[in-house]
C-alpha cells in the first residue's frame, strides 16, 4: 500500500502502513504486527463494553469508589471519627456544612462514608486473595486427583455449601471475636466453595485432555501437573466468578457490621453506620439511608461491571 | 530376529505376553492379549487397524494405561529395568528422560494456554536437565532442530497460531529434548496433511538415525510404515499376527497382513469389486 505512513505505525518495523487514525489502526483488518493486533482485540473489546450502558454504569461507580477511597483524605470534609460540638452539631440534617448530615456522634456522615469506602474496599479485597486461591486449590486437586481425594473434598465443600453464607460468616465471626479481620477471615471461609465447585468442573475437562497426557509423559508429578498446567487454565472463569461475587461479599461484610461483628467503632464502616442510625430511622433518617445508599449504589456498580466482563470475557456469550 | 544381542547386554525394550485388560460393568475387554517383541535400537512399527491394540501397547510401556486398566505381562523390561514393579516416582524419572512419545494430534496434544518455547522449557525443568537461561537455550536449539526456520519467533507462539505441521514439529522437539533412547510415535502424522507427512517424518528419521534411539513407530499406514522401518509387527484383535523384515512386506504370509496389502489402492488399473478384509475368528484364538 502506497498509502504515507503516519507517525503512529512508525514503530512498527517498517511493515505496510495502516490508514490514517489511530481508530482506524486499531480496527484494521489486516494488522501489521501481533501488538497492533493485541490491541486491536483489546479495543473491540472495550468498545463492546462501552456500547452496554449497565457495564459502563457499574465501572463508573466501582471507578468513583476507587478514586473516593484513594483520596479519602481530601475529599472528606471532616474527621470520619473525632466528634464534634455534641450540644449543636447532633443530628443535623444535610445542609451547607454537613453536606449528609451528622449522627448521634455530632460526626459528619459524608466523611464517615467517604473513609468507609477504604474498609469496604479492602474486605472486598482481601476476601477475594483469600478465597479465590483456596477454591482454585481445592478444585483442581479435587478434580484432577479424582476418587477417594474427590470425595473428600467435594463433601466437605458441600457442607460449607449447605448453610446460608451470612449465617456461616456469623457463627464464624461470633467464634473467632468480632472485629474487621475476624470478619474478613470469616467472609474468605464462605466464599471459596462456589470456587471450588467451578475449578474442579473445569479440571475434570482437562484431566483427559491430551496436553495433561503429553505432561505425564515427560514426566511430570501429578503437583506440577495441576500448577502448572490445570490452574492457567481454570482461572479465567474463576475471576469472572469472583467479580461478580463482590457485590455478595459487600452485602455480608455490611451485614456482619450491622449485627455489630464486623468493624468495631469508631471505625466508618457502612453497616455499622445503618445499625447505629437504626434508632433514628423515624425522624433523623439520613443517618441510616445516607450509608444504606452507598452500600446500595458500590453493590450495584459492582454486579453490573461483573456482567459486562463476562459478556465481554466470553467469546460464546458475546456473539448472541 | 535383528534384535537378539550378541553382545550380551539386555535389549532397549524386552516385551513378553503383554495383556492390557479392562473391566467394566458390561464385562471384560482385553484390548492387548499376549504381545511379544524385542527392541533394540531400531525402528520397529506396528500397524494394525482401530482397536487392534497398538495404541494400548504403546501406552502400556510408559505406564499411562488410563484407569481401571490392567496391564500384566511375563517380562516388560526396559534397558534392564522392570517396568512393571517400578514404583511411580521411579516412572516419572524415566518418562521423558529415557522413553518418550510423540502424540497423534498437535492440536490437543500442546497446552493451549503456553507458548511452544515454555511448553519446552516446561519439559527441560520437569526433567531437572536445566532451568532458566540454559533451558532456553537449549529450547531454541531444539527448535532448530526440528527444522523450524526462525526458532525464536516460534519460541513465542501459541499453539493456535501453529500449522498443523509446525505443531507437530513443536511436539517432536518438546519429547526429544530430554534425549531419550527410546521414541514411541502413535500415529505421528495421522492428523497432518500428506505433503506435511513426509517432511515431519523425515525430521523424526533424522533425529532418530543421529541420535541412536529406538523408535516404536505405531501407524495404521502400512506402505508408510514399510518404507520407514527397518521391522513390522501387524496387529489384529490385540495380538501380533506377524513379524516382517519391513523391506520383504510383499512376501508376507499372514492373510490378514495380505488383506490388508491388497486393500491398498492402486493408481494403474481398476479393481472390481474392491477387496474387503477378511477376518477370521480363529486368528484370535
Amino acid at each position: 500500500m502506497a498509502v504515507p505512513t503516519p507517525p503512529a505505525a512508525q514503530h512498527d518495523r517498517g511493515l505496510p502502513a495502516p490508514p490514517a487514525g489511530l481508530k482506524a489502526w486499531l480496527t484494521s483488518p489486516a494488522p501489521a504486527s501481533r501488538t497492533q493486533a493485541r490491541l486491536g482485540r483489546f479495543y473491540r473489546g472495550w468498545r463492546g463494553f462501552v456500547r452496554n450502558p449497565a457495564a459502563m454504569a457499574g465501572f463508573v461507580i466501582v471507578l468513583l469508589l476507587l478514586v473516593v477511597a484513594a483520596s479519602a483524605d481530601l475529599i472528606a470534609t471532616h474527621s470520619p471519627t473525632v466528634a464534634g460540638d455534641l450540644r449543636t452539631e447532633r443530628l443535623l440534617p444535610p445542609g451547607g456544612e454537613f453536606w449528609l448530615g451528622t449522627d448521634d456522634q455530632a460526626r459528619d456522615i459524608w466523611s464517615r462514608i467517604v473513609h468507609g469506602s477504604r474498609v469496604t474496599l479492602v474486605v472486598v479485597l482481601l476476601v477475594s486473595v483469600i478465597s479465590m486461591p483456596v477454591g482454585l486449590a481445592v478444585g483442581t486437586v479435587s478434580g484432577y486427583a479424582g476418587g477417594v481425594v474427590d470425595a473428600v473434598l467435594m463433601r466437605i465443600t458441600d457442607i460449607f455449601l449447605a448453610f446460608p453464607r451470612l449465617v456461616l460468616a456469623l457463627a464464624f465471626v461470633a467464634a473467632l471475636g468480632p472485629g474487621i479481620e475476624n470478619a474478613i477471615i470469616a467472609i474468605a471461609i464462605t466464599a471459596w466453595p462456589p470456587y471450588a465447585r467451578l475449578a474442579r468442573a473445569e479440571a475434570l475437562q482437562l484431566r483427559g485432555a491430551d496436553f495433561i497426557a503429553a505432561a505425564k509423559l515427560q514426566g511430570a508429578s501429578p503437583l506440577r501437573i495441576v500448577a502448572v498446567h490445570i490452574v492457567p487454565m481454570c482461572m479465567p472463569s474463576v475471576i469472572v466468578r469472583v467479580t461478580l461475587d463482590m457485590a455478595g461479599v459487600i452485602l455480608i461484610a455490611a451485614g456482619l457490621g450491622f449485627l455489630g461483628l464486623g468493624a468495631q467503632p469508631p471505625q466508618p464502616e457502612w453497616g455499622a453506620m445503618v445499625a447505629s442510625g437504626r434508632r433514628f430511622l423515624i425522624d433523623q433518617w439520613w443517618v441510616a439511608a445516607m450509608p444504606g445508599a452507598a452500600i446500595f449504589i458500590v453493590s450495584l456498580g459492582f454486579n453490573l461491571l461483573g456482567d459486562g466482563l463476562r459478556d465481554v470475557l466470553d467469546p460464546k456469550a458475546a456473539e448472541r | 530376529m535383528s534384535a537378539e544381542n550378541a553382545a550380551g547386554t539386555p535389549p532397549l525394550l524386552d516385551v513378553k505376553n503383554l495383556s492390557v485388560r479392562y473391566p467394566l460393568r458390561s464385562g471384560v475387554v482385553e484390548a492387548v492379549r499376549g504381545v511379544s517383541f524385542v527392541l533394540g535400537r531400531e525402528r520397529l512399527g506396528i500397524v494394525g487397524e482401530s482397536g487392534s491394540g497398538k495404541s494400548q501397547t504403546g501406552r502400556a510401556i510408559l505406564g499411562l494405561t488410563p484407569q481401571p486398566g490392567i496391564v500384566a505381562a511375563d517380562r516388560l523390561r526396559f534397558d534392564g529395568i522392570d517396568l512393571l514393579s517400578l514404583p511411580p516416582r521411579e516412572m516419572r524419572r524415566l518418562r521423558g528422560r529415557r522413553i518418550s512419545m510423540v502424540m497423534q494430534d498437535p492440536k490437543y496434544s500442546l497446552n493451549p494456554v503456553m507458548t511452544v518455547g515454555a511448553q519446552i522449557v516446561e519439559a527441560c525443568r520437569v526433567q531437572k536437565l536445566a532451568g532458566g537461561r540454559a533451558a532456553k537455550d537449549r529450547a531454541l536449539d531444539m527448535l532448530a532442530a526440528v527444522k523450524i526456520d526462525d526458532p525464536r519467533r516460534v519460541f513465542g507462539l501459541y499453539p493456535h497460531e501453529l500449522s498443523g505441521g509446525m505443531g507437530q514439529r513443536a511436539m517432536i522437539a518438546m519429547m526429544l529434548v530430554g534425549e531419550p533412547d527410546l521414541l514411541i510415535a502413535d500415529e505421528p502424522t495421522s492428523a497432518l496433511d500428506v505433503t506435511i507427512q513426509l517432511e515431519v517424518l523425515k525430521i523424526l528419521d533424522e533425529l532418530v538415525a543421529t541420535r541412536g534411539m529406538g523408535l516404536v513407530f505405531i501407524s495404521h499406514d502400512l506402505r508408510l510404515v514399510a518404507s520407514f522401518c527397518d521391522r513390522v509387527l501387524v496387529m489384529y484383535g490385540g495380538r501380533i499376527v506377524e513379524e516382517v523384515a519391513a523391506a520383504r512386506l510383499g512376501e508376507a504370509g499372514h492373510p490378514y497382513t495380505r488383506g490388508l496389502l491388497g486393500s491398498a489402492p492402486r493408481l494403474s488399473g481398476s479393481v472390481h469389486p474392491l477387496p474387503v478384509l477378511e477376518r477370521d475368528p480363529a486368528w484370535l484364538a
